[in-house]
């Protein structure tokens, strides 16, 4: 019988009941423009309200700092080019690390391309970008340090805290982007001294194109799109209330269910993770032990490439990722796993799993099952492995 | 991106793996930086390529590629083997999506690698055949 194991929840996740229960009332019965005055529409502006409320909650904000967006790329644009534009004047260096999401690096490199310095920081064997090295990188001209809350492909938390007291002392703003974290690890951008915070509803079973984004009162920023008076003019365009309420209501529950899912969640990423590295020779955790996400998973298997992984995976019925080239339509594997230190052919081997509340034990049972055959057929194509055996002789 | 039917039938089920005592010529073409490398094996007996294997590390769709790449070759002659194109591994699959046509190239290199190094032991010369372009080394080093 084909199973139907969902891994990937790094990459999206379903909607939740809960939160579709919710959405559907604002498409054909409250479908009032929020702007307008009349009875249906103060609806909109009501359910809008309550969703930012919800949201300022979940992050320990101000509710007048929450302001929604299409998404987390469109969350992490703003902030890049809104501070890079209304801040320019006083400087043009940015701070970033080599492991950030495309829509943070490609962003960068815009910016770079119309007189902005970024400096990328490295990260060690696990991910950990280094406070000394952040330290030293900023300059008189620093106008901006944005650095992922917790890393999409090897899970790793960045010391979060202690960047926005560096960022704090130093007076330069602090973005971080927190689309995997936001659910999953505790937020508080007030004890964090985070300026700036990017999320994204479809990591945390909201529906896809709706983000928010936090921006501490007083901050200089300029608008990423120009148009109507929403969002106290920072984000112009009639709001997608059904899918604010959405995220509102998805990040309300992950919020109050975050330490039973945290638990129940790390000790599933702890069972798979454990189960490989005991049943698999030739395999290694990417990303730190301890410090990440509790859903988590990213193992590099040698002698093999990643595609291969999951296509073979897919056939059993399991959904998965990797940062082979081959999945990015690039010769070139992951920028975060070649950060890490990981040699071409290793990155090439790697397969992320991403859990969420909803997965089970069971599901993990059936991947350990099935994943060291997968390996095993594979090594056996592997003219690396055939090498590898016959140097060992 | 998706495969085509014949590609995933190749992929799961590729035809044959392997590895040959006393080939008569071997192939080995492509890197592990890049993710890819095929190892083409064959069997020559009175100018008839008589058996063919491969071991490949690489995506489905490199692994598909050879499979079909080496069916292909089986009971070809010298000439009828250097038709073997990757236009015509790739048609046998029913195609290959766009960003995976490199690895049709590859088959045919390996196959072409694996005759020339046939000629090369043989001291022969077949003509139309070029000297395969090496870069192996991640092989080597690994």
């Amino acid at each position: 019988m084909k199973t139907n194991i969902y891994f990937d929840n790094a990459a999206t996740t379903p909607v939740r009941k809960e939160v579709y229960d919710e959405i559907l009332p604002y498409f054909m019965q409250y479908y009032g423009n929020a702007s307008s005055i009349y009875t249906i529409a103060r609806e909109s502006k009501k359910a809008l309200e309550k969703a930012r409320e919800q949201v300022a909650k979940a992050l320990n904000a101000n509710i007048d700092e929450i302001y929604f967006t299409a998404g987390g790329s469109e969350s992490d644009n703003f902030a890049l080019k809104g501070i890079a534009e209304a801040m320019g004047k006083k400087g043009k260096h940015i701070i970033t690390t080599q492991i950030e999401h495309h829509a943070i690096l490609h962003t960068c490199e815009y910016l770079q391309q119309r007189g902005f310095e970024i400096t990328y920081l490295p990260v060690d064997e696990y991910g950990k970008i280094s406070l000394e090295e952040l330290k030293n990188a900023i300059r008189k001209d620093t106008i901006l340090i944005s650095v992922m809350f917790a890393n999409n492909e090897i899970g790793t938390i960045q010391p979060i805290k202690e960047i926005g007291a560096i960022a704090k002392e130093k007076g330069v703003y602090f973005h971080t982007d927190a689309v995997q974290a936001v659910g999953h690890v505790k937020i508080d951008v007030k004890e964090m001294n985070i300026d700036l915070l990017s999320l994204s509803g479809h990591k945390i079973c909201a529906p896809k194109g709706i983000g928010a984004i936090y921006i501490k009162k007083g901050v200089a920023i300029n608008p990423l799109i120009h148009g109507g008076a929403q969002e106290k003019r920072r984000r112009a365009g009639t709001e997608n209330i059904a899918d604010i309420v959405g995220l509102g209501k998805a990040i309300e529950l992950a919020n109050e269910e975050i330490e039973q899912n945290v638990t129940k969640v790390s000790a599933l990423r702890d069972k798979l993770i454990n189960g490989i590295l005991e049943k698999i020779p030739y395999s290694k955790l990417n990303g730190h032990p301890t410090d990440r996400l509790p859903g988590n998973c990213n193992i590099s298997f040698e002698f093999i490439e990643g595609e291969s992984m999951l296509l073979l995976l897919d056939s059993k019925g399991i959904a998965a990722s990797s940062g082979s080239a081959c999945t990015s339509g690039s010769l070139d594997p992951s920028h975060v796993l070649l950060a890490i230190g990981l040699p071409h052919e290793k990155a090439h081997g790697s397969l992320r799993m991403t859990l969420e509340h909803y997965n089970t034990e069971k599901e993990v049972d059936i991947v350990l099952e099935e994943l060291p055959a997968i390996v095993s057929k594979l090594r056996d194509m592997s003219p690396l492995y055939e090498t590898f055996l016959k140097q060992q002789k | 991106m998706e495969y085509s039917n014949k590609v995933m039938e190749h992929f799961m089920n590729p035809k044959n793996v392997g590895e040959m005592e006393n080939p008569s010529g071997v192939g080995i073409v492509g890197n592990a930086k890049c993710g890819d490398i095929m190892k083409v094996y064959i069997d020559v007996e009175n100018g008839i390529i008589k058996d063919a294997k491969f071991k490949t590390f690489g995506c489905g769709a490199a692994i598909a590629t050879s499979s079909m790449a080496t069916e292909l070759v089986k009971g070809k002659n010298i000439q009828q083997a250097l038709e073997i194109t990757n236009k015509v591994v790739m048609e046998a699959l029913d195609g290959l999506p766009p960003v995976k046509v490199h690895c049709s190239c590859l088959a045919e290199e390996a196959l072409h690698a694996a005759l020339w190094d046939y000629a090369q032991k043989n001291h022969i010369v077949i003509e139309g055949l070029k000297k395969p372009v090496e870069d192996i080394e991640h092989l080597h080093n690994h």
